[in-house]
């Protein structure tokens, strides 16, 4: 009984290091998206590289799809841009843009000078678009299955590492799924 | 004297900020409370602390732009955190809604204040009951 006066505190007071310590490491700025499992919200926006153009959510129907959220702004985005134009050229999902509050001028200067790997960019200068995609930050890569149901969302850069671990075993779920 | 006009000046400077929403405001008084009522229980996501009432982050332009179209188009107060809701997760809300994920936030305050109350009886009635006991005891090693 006597020990027990010691040691409750002791015990509560590692629990309380116990959930300080974790809270060290969690990341508050991964705020999990409401839009997972849910068909992708739908967009109607003018393509960045051919004006007049649109581009619609549905486009992107069919095939397992990634949906990248970037701008020229966004530091993150060209950290990320050698590995996005990797995976276009490996051709294992179609890669789509969407040009977050941005001009257009300089998104098809940047297309220019670091490649293009997206099939079609969604031009969206006021954020309109990506107001419904919950679009916070850049860059965000969304991933949709072929109905069109968002199946995850990545915040930050996506690298070699982000996408052996979340990304090709969703994939590879889908398309073992279709057979 | 130069310094006290100095620190008289200087004390004006807080009024020469502008303020953050440039947006026209209603005309309705109502319809103004509301807007402020609602943006200042959004939270802005790029600046996490802030509400979007307080946040000039891009986003929180876009989401006050939002609300108050929303409000213009004669949306309700639940229409609106619901539409919010629905893009950003209940972490934009302030006051986010009770439900299994959020009981532990919700309840930790009472679960403390119950955690302290058990604590302060079991405290205060050994004390009281070793008082008595001291008084003897010591009483006897002073003989």
């Amino acid at each position: 009984m006597k020990s027990l006066r010691y040691l409750l505190p002791a015990i509560l007071f590692a629990a309380l290091l116990a959930v300080f310590w974790k809270g060290l490491f969690l990341n508050p700025g991964e705020v999990p998206s409401p839009l997972i499992g849910k068909p992708a919200p739908a967009f109607q926006l003018e393509e960045l590289s051919t004006p007049g153009q649109t581009f619609a959510t549905a486009d992107m129907r069919g095939r397992p799809a990634l949906l990248n959220v970037w701008a020229t702004w966004c530091a993150g985005c060209r950290q990320e841009h050698a590995f996005l134009m990797q995976l276009a050229k490996s051709g294992e999902v179609p890669i789509y843009g969407l040009n977050y509050r941005d001009e257009r001028a300089p998104a098809l200067a940047w297309l220019k000078d670091l490649g293009d790997p997206y099939e079609k960019t969604a031009y969206d200068p006021k954020g309109e678009g990506s107001l419904d995609w919950g679009v916070y930050g850049a860059p965000e890569t969304f991933l949709m299955d072929p109905a069109g149901t968002v199946v995850y969302k990545h915040l930050g850069p996506l690298n070699g590492n982000v996408w052996a671990r979340d990304f090709r075993p969703r994939i590879e779920a889908m398309q073992g799924g279709r057979r | 004297m130069k310094r006290l006009l100095l620190a008289a000046l200087l004390v004006l400077v807080p009024l020469a900020s502008p303020a953050i929403d440039t947006g026209s405001a209603f005309e309705d008084p109502a319809q103004q409370a509301r807007y402020e009522r609602l943006t200042s229980e959004l939270r802005c996501l790029v600046c996490q602390n802030q509400t979007i009432a307080d946040s000039n982050a891009e986003l929180a332009q876009d989401l006050r732009r939002q609300t108050r179209n929303m409000i213009r188009d004669g949306k309700t107060d639940a229409e609106i955190t619901q539409f919010m809701t629905e893009r950003y997760g209940d972490f934009v809300l302030y006051r986010p809604p009770l439900k299994p994920t959020t009981w532990l936030l919700w309840g930790a305050p009472v679960i403390l204040l119950l955690f302290g109350a058990i604590a302060a009886v079991i405290v205060i009635s050994r004390k009281s009951r070793e008082g008595s006991d001291d008084g003897a005891a010591a009483g006897g090693d002073a003989r």
